[in-house]
C-alpha cells in the first residue's frame, strides 16, 4: 500500500482540492455532539470528534429510501434518485470503516443489493485515526485498525498526517493536489508505531471475545435476559445508532387519488414488538427479553457463525444512546463472570 | 464511452435488481375453501413464463401494487411449468388486497427463494408427507413432483388432516388420489357434521395406524400449525426417525426474501436463505426455532 504524509498545515488546501471529487461531508458540532453533515465551509469540520450520533451507514442505507415507483401499466420502476451522487465522507473513524466493510458483506453475496452498492461506489471515504474514550472497545472487537474499505486513511503523527492510500480514487485525490503529499521516511514510520502503541494503552475498556459464541450458547437460558427485558423499553435507539445494524422494513403506499404508488424501505429494529410478528397472529419474539437476547445473540454469536466475527465493532454508541443504560460491555462481562451469572 | 442515457440503463438498480418484481397476470381464481383461494399466475413476459424454475418447497415474494409484498409458497409442482399456483389464506393487509383483485389483474412476482426440499437426498427413498390445515400449500408442490416422477421414489404416503371436509385444501384432487395404488393417500377430518365424508374421521396422528412406515428409508416432510408439528414430531420420534430425515417448513416474517432485511432470523440462520425447509436436527440446534 502506498504510504505518504501530508503536513498538517496543508490539510485545508487538500480539503479544497478534494472537493472536485464530490460533495464534502464531515463531522460537525451540533449541541455539543457530532453529526456527519454536508460542509458549507471547511472550518466547520471537527476532525477531533469522539463519535457521531448516527454512524456513516445513513449514507449507504438511508433511514428512508424509495426502492420503486409503481405505475399501472408500467409495473415497478426502480428508483435511482440520489444513487449516483458523489460524496466524500471526510473523517471516518476506523471502527466505522470497519462497520461499513461488514455491511458490504451483508449487502453482497448471492443477492447483491444494487442500491447499497451504487452508493458505496459513489461515496468516497477518507478515514482518520482517533484515540479511545471511556466507551470505546473497538480494540477488543478487533476494529481499531482497518486495512481496506477507505480511499485514504489519515494518521495523526504530530506535525504530519500519515496517509494510507487505499484505492485508485484515493491515489487520484493525492495526485490532484500536485505535490502536497510527501514520501515518509524511517523516523516517521517510528512515529506511527509510537502513536499506535499509545493508542493501545489508552483503552479503558476491554472485553474478551475469544469464546464468546460458546458462552452465549451456554448462557442462553440465563436470567440476565429476563432482567434486561424488564429494563429495555423497546425504543430501538440502540439499533438506529449502531453502525452494523441493518434490519429494515418495507412499506408500500399509494399516491392520493391515483393507483400509482411507491415502495420504501425504512430502518427497523429487532427490538420493536412487531419485528417477528406474522399474519396468523403468532409472534416469535413477543417478549422483550427474547428480543434483547436476539439482538445480543445475533451480533455477538450469530454473526460469528455466518461471517467469522461478531458484527459489533465496539463503537460505544448504543451505550450512550440507551435511555435505561443497558451497556453491551457490562452484559458481556456478566455473562462471562462465573459467580455473577444469575442462572445459577 | 457510454452516453448518459446508456449509463443509466446499465445501472445495476435497473438491470440487475434482486428486489425487482416481474408482473404476472392472475389467470384463474379458484375458491377452494372460504378465505383460502387458489390463484394461478402467468408472467406477462413469455420468456419468464418459460424460464421460471423452482424446487418443491421454495417460495416467491408476491407484490400486490399499493398494498405490499409477502412470501407465499409455490403450491404447483416444477413438473407443471408455465404457470404458478399459489394458495393464499386471507389474513391481513396484503392478502386482503389480493382478494380484491379479479382475473386478469396484475401482481408482481420475484423469486423463487429459499432452499426448497433436498430433492437429491430424498430421491430413491420412501416419502411421507404430513400436513395439517394450510400446511398442504407447500407440500402440494412436493406431492405432485413425486407423483410426476413416480419412478424416482419408493413408497409415498400422504397424511392430511383438516377440521371439516369443507376446510380441506385441494379436496377434489386429493380425494381422487385415495384409490390410486402408487400412493397411500390418507385424509382425515376432525368432524363431519354433514355426514358426507367417506375418508377417515379423527385427529391427524391417528392416521399413523393406517400407514406402513420404515423410518430408516423414509424422509418425512411435515407442515402445519404448531399443534401439527408437536404431535407429528412426537410420533416420528417414537418411530426413531433420524432427526435429519424430518423436514419442516417454517414461517417467519419476511420483508426481502434474500437475506438482507433481518426479519426472518432464527437464532443465526435466515429462514429465507437457509430455510424455509429445516431438518428437525437444525431445529433442536437453533434456539427459538420451534
Ligand atoms: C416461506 C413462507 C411461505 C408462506 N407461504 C404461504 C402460503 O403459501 N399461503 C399463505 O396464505 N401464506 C403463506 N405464508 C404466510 C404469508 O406470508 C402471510 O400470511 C402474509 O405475509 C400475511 O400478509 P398480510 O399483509 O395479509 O398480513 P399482515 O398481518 O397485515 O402483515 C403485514 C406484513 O407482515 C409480514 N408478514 C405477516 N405475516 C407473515 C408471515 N406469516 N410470514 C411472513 N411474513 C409475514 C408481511 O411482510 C406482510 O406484508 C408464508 C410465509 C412464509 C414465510
Ligand atoms: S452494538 Fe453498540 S458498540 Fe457494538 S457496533 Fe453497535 S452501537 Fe457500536
Ligand atoms: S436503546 Fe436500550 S431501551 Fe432502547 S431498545 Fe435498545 S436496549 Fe432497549
Ligand atoms: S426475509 Fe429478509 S432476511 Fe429473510
Amino acid at each position: 500500500m502506498k504510504i505518504l504524509k501530508l503536513p498538517k498545515e496543508k490539510l485545508d488546501l487538500f480539503a479544497s482540492v478534494v472537493q472536485q471529487f464530490g460533495e464534502l461531508h464531515a463531522p460537525v458540532e451540533q449541541d455539543g455532539r457530532y453529526v456527519f453533515k454536508r460542509l458549507t465551509r471547511w472550518s466547520d469540520a471537527r476532525l477531533e470528534y469522539d463519535r457521531t450520533i448516527l454512524p456513516p451507514k445513513k449514507y449507504f442505507l438511508p433511514p428512508r429510501e424509495a426502492l420503486f415507483r409503481y405505475r399501472p401499466g408500467e409495473g415497478f420502476v426502480p428508483n435511482t434518485d440520489g444513487l449516483d451522487q458523489r460524496i466524500i465522507l471526510f473523517g471516518v473513524h476506523a471502527c466505522d470503516v470497519y462497520a461499513i466493510n461488514i455491511l458490504d458483506r451483508v449487502f453482497a453475496g448471492k443477492y447483491k443489493d444494487p442500491y447499497y452498492q451504487a452508493r458505496r461506489k459513489n461515496i468516497a471515504i477518507i478515514g482518520i485515526d482517533c484515540l479511545p474514550d471511556k466507551q470505546c472497545f473497538c480494540r477488543s472487537m478487533r476494529a481499531d485498525f482497518v486495512d481496506h474499505g477507505f480511499d485514504l486513511f489519515f494518521y495523526d503523527t504530530g506535525d504530519y498526517y500519515q496517509a494510507l492510500v487505499g484505492t485508485a480514487l484515493g491515489d487520484d485525490m493525492v495526485l490532484a493536489t500536485g505535490n502536497l503529499f510527501e514520501p515518509v521516511d524511517a523516523a516517521e514510520i517510528d512515529d506511527y508505531k509510537r502513536r499506535s502503541w499509545n493508542k493501545r494503552r489508552a483503552f479503558q475498556v476491554d472485553v474478551e471475545i475469544r469464546d464468546l459464541p460458546e458462552i452465549f450458547e451456554m448462557e442462553y437460558q440465563s436470567e440476565i435476559w429476563d432482567e434486561l427485558g424488564e429494563k429495555c423499553l423497546s425504543c430501538g435507539s440502540c439499533s438506529m445508532v449502531c453502525p452494523t445494524c441493518y434490519c429494515y422494513d418495507v412499506a408500500d403506499d399509494v399516491e392520493l387519488g391515483s393507483r400509482a404508488g411507491k415502495r420504501t424501505r425504512l430502518w427497523d429494529s429487532c427490538l420493536f414488538a412487531s419485528h417477528a410478528l406474522v399474519g396468523s397472529g403468532e409472534n416469535f419474539r413477543g417478549s422483550r427479553s427474547s428480543r434483547i437476547k436476539y439482538r445480543f445473540y445475533h451480533k455477538q454469536r450469530g454473526f460469528v457463525a455466518e461471517y467469522g466475527r461478531p458484527s459489533c465493532v465496539g463503537c460505544g454508541r448504543c451505550v450512550s444512546a440507551c435511555p435505561v443504560h443497558i451497556d453491551v460491555v457490562q452484559v458481556i462481562d456478566r455473562l462471562r463472570r462465573v459467580e455473577d451469572v444469575a442462572s445459577r | 464511452m457510454l452516453l448518459a442515457d446508456e449509463v443509466s440503463s446499465h445501472h445495476p438498480v435497473l438491470s440487475d435488481n434482486p428486489y425487482q418484481p416481474h408482473m404476472a397476470r392472475i389467470v384463474r381464481i379458484y375458491k377452494m375453501v372460504e378465505n383460502n383461494h387458489l390463484f394461478t399466475l402467468r408472467f406477462l413476459e413469455d420468456h419468464l413464463a418459460h424460464s421460471f424454475r423452482h424446487q418443491p418447497g421454495q417460495f416467491i415474494m408476491l407484490s400486490i401494487p399499493g398494498a405490499g409484498e409477502m412470501p407465499i409458497s409455490i403450491s404447483s409442482s416444477p413438473s407443471r411449468p408455465e404457470v404458478l399456483e399459489l394458495c393464499v389464506r386471507r389474513v391481513g393487509r396484503v392478502t386482503n388486497a389480493l382478494y380484491r383483485l379479479r382475473t386478469n389483474d396484475v401482481v408482481g412476482v420475484r423469486g423463487p427463494y429459499g432452499n426448497g426440499y433436498p430433492m437429491q437426498e430424498i430421491i430413491g427413498n420412501d416419502l411421507l408427507l404430513a400436513a395439517g390445515g394450510l400446511g398442504m400449500a407447500p407440500l402440494r408442490s412436493l406431492l405432485w413432483y413425486a407423483l410426476d416422477h413416480r419412478d424416482k421414489f419408493n413408497n409415498i404416503t400422504l397424511m392430511y388432516g383438516a377440521k371439516r371436509p369443507e376446510d380441506m385444501l385441494f379436496r377434489e384432487e386429493l380425494t381422487a388420489l385415495v384409490d390410486r395404488t402408487d400412493i397411500n393417500c390418507l385424509l382425515t377430518v376432525d368432524a363431519d357434521p354433514s355426514a358426507t365424508w367417506k375418508n377417515h374421521i379423527g385427529r391427524l396422528p391417528s392416521l399413523f395406524d393406517h400407514a406402513k412406515i420404515d423410518p430408516m428409508r423414509t424422509y418425512a416432510a411435515v407442515c402445519g400449525p404448531p399443534v401439527v408439528y408437536k404431535f407429528i414430531l412426537q410420533r416420528l420420534l417414537e418411530l426413531s426417525f433420524p432427526k435429519n430425515h424430518i423436514l419442516m417448513s417454517l414461517e417467519r416474517r419476511m420483508k426481502c426474501g434474500i437475506g438482507k432485511c433481518g426479519h426472518c432470523g432464527i437464532g443465526y440462520k435466515y429462514t429465507c436463505l437457509q430455510g424455509p425447509i429445516f431438518t428437525y436436527w437444525d431445529a433442536i440446534n437453533l434456539p427459538e426455532m420451534i
